[in-house]
């Protein structure tokens, strides 16, 4: 009876959570194609001059610099090295807020130029909205993963939770790979 | 005090519902004030988001699962006996259960709607509703039978049987299944509360503009059905996943029954294609929320937008519907013509062709849209071309009981009806799909007979199949068989009788969606609506039957039908863990009459070698 228990139960829990996270990343990246096409549907390629393009332009580094900390946050889950995986989720939580800050400011400059009611602006809020609450999202899930990780919940063998939070948040930075040329570059 | 112990989740789900509510209203009104925007829609949209998450964390996320997030230890608050419905439960058969359930009622609800809407149709003028309520009705109607027709498979169904018929425990991810469960209701209260916000006048397609400046009930509209999207989504995913790595030891891919590759395409969709409804609503709601400018053309919105983005979701959607549908008859057909099922790879491959077609025909819905006309041609021709495979099913179900020694059990009968109807439903859409016929036929009685055959005639009838079929597992009582005959005569023959008249009122120009039409066509609306009534009338048999058996019928034994498939090889209903011995799958499920065919054997006992096998 044991041994039958054993060869039923015996699916690989970590296999089910990667592809269940796979999953979901598919799903989301139709949410993303559709954002991205009804810009293009709407307004072509059209541009607005007041595009504040330093900004975007340092905001895109601030996040994808994230996903290099987070990168080795996960590294460091999985040789155990406690202090370093703190340090790296700490890092990159601060890179991401940074990243959420730099949007306000953006959004604070383009209600003038193009508000949310006014062509472009629908589609500039909308698509920076929908990431923005994705970064969002992201943000508390490395909270969680960092104060976990400060109890000591994750050790080498055992560190899911810090490895599906760090995916997902690779997905948010590439979601946002295709945003900034569709808003900042396309003309 | 029993019942209030076991009301105890539902209940903390509502006060923290209302906490919620109170603070994303708050929240609305401080940004409306800064904003000078009017209060009502955001108040309405931030107040029931986050209601909507205090619900469930009330109702159990928080306790079995987001506690866990916090370093805090989870409280399991699952329960036995029938408390075990009113709360967040993991078992994918109380699940199951709970999704039945509650959609045959919402079901019967919505049937009750198109009985008030024949009723106003009865005679031309206004009998007993104006125009405004009988488009709340009649759309009403419509989004609680779309939700009927996805959740009753993909909720219901899948839920019960899909583990079972796989040899698995449970689902992949159990609190995401008790958590896709869980945003139903809310869904189902905002559609019930939308008449006492002026209603809705969209139908369930939500076209704007119509539907970004209609009244606060096409608000309440639209979140409901983005709440709905998100529980498909979680539940497509869950059953992906499950399908793909919870399948017992020997149940290859080649050894599917045919209803988890149904689901599997099912699901596919579901988890893809519901991002764009999504999107398509969240355009909606800030529209109409924040002032954006998505669909109106003065400031450079398209209402085509949406209608290309609600099509891209709605197309697939309908296989959503009916592939989880040609599943269970298939199933049905073959068990009960104790044969195998005929061209079962043929069968597989027509089902993943449907997926991939599925995702390329949406614009056949908007032939007279002012869509360009150089896309005419082209989706014209994908649609057609998805023929093929329907038809590669349905020929399978044919060959199937070709020669057959047919058992005509109700669930046999339902499903044999089903094939019925689908070929009037099939035949019928090439003149919706043709440009030039279509052009015509757009908005009147022949798209909704149409629609109504493959939907109600294939879907609902099947999903009666599977309803009579798996009701002995499902509850471990027998449902008495001759009652369930009388249903299915009273029904198909009602349903025949109310709908064929449709397509003849539709070429006569009757509109659809409209409260009134012209007086010519009183004589064929009259005997369409006394049919309806008749038609709905069979369903309290079915009512009546299936209460009586759950209460007081006889005990089922393990397997009535004597058929093949796994969840037959366990008890009725079966155990919490399944199966007592889990199974180990040596053959093809559907291999009748097949000399020394085995489908399953229990694994060993402690490795005794007492080999059961079926
Ligand atoms: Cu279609």
């Amino acid at each position: 009876m044991a041994g039958a228990t054993i060869t039923h139960a015996v699916h690989n829990r970590l296999a089910i959570n990667r592809l269940g996270l796979w999953l979901f990343i598919i799903s989301e990246s139709f949410l993303f194609s559709v954002l991205l096409s009804s810009r293009y549907f709407l307004q072509g390629v059209r541009r607005p001059e007041e595009v504040n393009q330093p900004l975007g332009l340092a905001i895109s580094i601030v996040l994808l610099l994230s996903s290099l900390t987070a990168y080795r946050g996960e590294m460091a889950a999985a040789y155990g090295e406690q202090r370093r995986f703190r340090q790296n989720i700490l890092f990159t939580i601060g890179l991401a807020s940074l990243f959420l800050v730099g949007v306000g400011i953006e959004w604070k400059e383009a209600f003038h130029f193009f508000p949310p009611s006014s062509g472009y602006g629908t589609l500039f809020f909308t698509l920076t909205g929908v990431h923005a609450f994705h970064v969002l999202t992201g943000i508390l899930a490395l909270l969680v993963v960092f104060f976990l990780g400060r109890d000591g919940r994750f050790t080498k063998g055992n560190y899911w939770g810090v490895e599906g939070v760090v995916k997902y948040w690779h997905f948010v930075d590439v979601a946002w790979v295709f945003i900034y040329p569709t808003l900042y570059l396309v003309s | 005090m029993a019942v209030l112990t076991a009301l105890r989740p539902i209940g903390k789900g509502l006060a923290f519902a209302v906490v919620g509510f109170l603070i994303g209203a708050g929240a609305a009104t401080l940004l409306t004030t800064i904003t000078d925007r009017p209060a009502t829609q955001p108040v309405i949209t931030l107040g029931y988001l986050f209601a909507l998450i205090g619900w469930v964390l009330g109702v159990g996320l928080w306790d079995n699962w987001a506690r866990e997030w916090f370093g805090l230890p989870v409280k399991n608050t699952e329960a036995f006996g029938w408390p075990r419905y009113f709360r967040f439960t993991t078992d994918h058969k109380t699940i199951g259960v709970q999704y039945l359930v509650t959609f045959v009622v919402l079901f019967l609800l919505a049937g009750l709607l198109s009985v008030l809407m024949r009723l106003e149709l009865m005679a031309p003028g206004q009998t007993i509703m104006g125009a405004k309520d009988f488009n709340t009705t009649m759309s009403l109607h419509g989004i609680i039978m779309i939700a009927v027709a996805v959740a009753t498979f993909l909720g219901g169904f899948a839920n019960f049987t899909i583990p079972l018929l796989i040899g698995a425990e449970d689902v992949a991810f159990p609190r995401i299944n008790a958590l896709s469960y869980w945003i139903v209701p809310p869904v189902a209260v905002l559609l019930i509360l939308t008449p006492f916000f002026g209603g809705f006048d969209t139908g369930w397609t939500a076209y704007p503009p119509l539907a970004v400046v209609n009244a606060t009930g096409g608000l309440l509209f639209v979140l409901a059905f983005l709440t709905f999207g998100v529980s498909s989504i979680l539940g497509g995913l869950n059953f992906l996943a499950t399908i793909i790595m919870l399948r017992a030891p020997g149940m290859t891919w080649g050894r599917l029954p045919i209803f988890v590759w149904s689901i599997f395409a099912a699901a596919l969709i579901s988890l893809t294609a519901t991002q764009f409804v999504a999107y398509g609503l969240l355009m909606i709601i800030l529209d109409r929320v924040v002032g954006t400018a998505f669909f109106d053309a003065a400031r450079g919105g398209k209402p085509l937008l949406y209608e290309h983005i609600f099509w891209f979701y709605s197309h697939p959607a309908v296989y959503i519907m009916i592939l989880p549908g040609f599943g269970v008859a298939l199933e049905v057909l073959t068990h009960f013509s104790r044969k195998p099922l005929f061209a079962y790879k043929y069968v597989v491959g027509a089902i993943l062709a449907i997926v991939a077609l599925s995702f390329i025909v949406w614009a056949h819905h908007l032939y007279t849209s002012g869509m360009p006309s150089y896309l005419h041609l082209p989706f014209m021709i994908t649609t057609e071309i998805i023929s093929i495979p329907t038809g590669v099913i349905f020929l399978a179900g044919l060959g199937t009981i070709w020669l057959g020694r047919l058992w005509l059990t109700t669930p046999m009968l339902f499903a044999l009806a089903f094939l019925f109807n689908f070929v009037i439903g099939g035949v019928t859409g090439i003149f919706l799909a043709d440009v030039p016929t279509d052009i015509n036929l757009q908005d009147n009685y022949f798209v909704v007979a149409h629609f109504h055959y493959t939907i109600m005639g294939g879907e609902i009838f099947a999903l009666m199949a599977g309803i009579y079929y798996w009701f002995p597992k499902i509850t471990g009582r027998m449902h008495s068989e001759a009652l369930g005959k009388v249903h299915f005569w009273w029904m198909f023959i009602a349903y025949q009788v109310t709908f064929i008249p449709m397509f003849w009122a539709g070429i006569q120009g009757m509109n659809r969606r409209v409260a009134d039409y012209t007086p010519e066509l009183g004589g064929i609306n009259l005997f369409i609506s006394v049919a309806s009534f008749l038609l709905a009338a069979s369903f309290l048999v079915m009512v009546y039957n299936l209460v009586r058996a759950w209460v007081r019928g006889p005990k089922a034994s393990d397997n009535p039908w004597r058929a093949r498939t796994l969840e037959w090889q366990t008890s009725s209903p079966p155990p919490l863990e399944n199966f007592t011995r889990p199974p180990v799958v040596v053959g093809h499920p559907y291999d009748y009459g097949v000399p020394g065919s085995v489908h399953s054997a229990a694994a060993p006992a402690g490795g005794a070698g007492d080999k059961e096998t079926h």
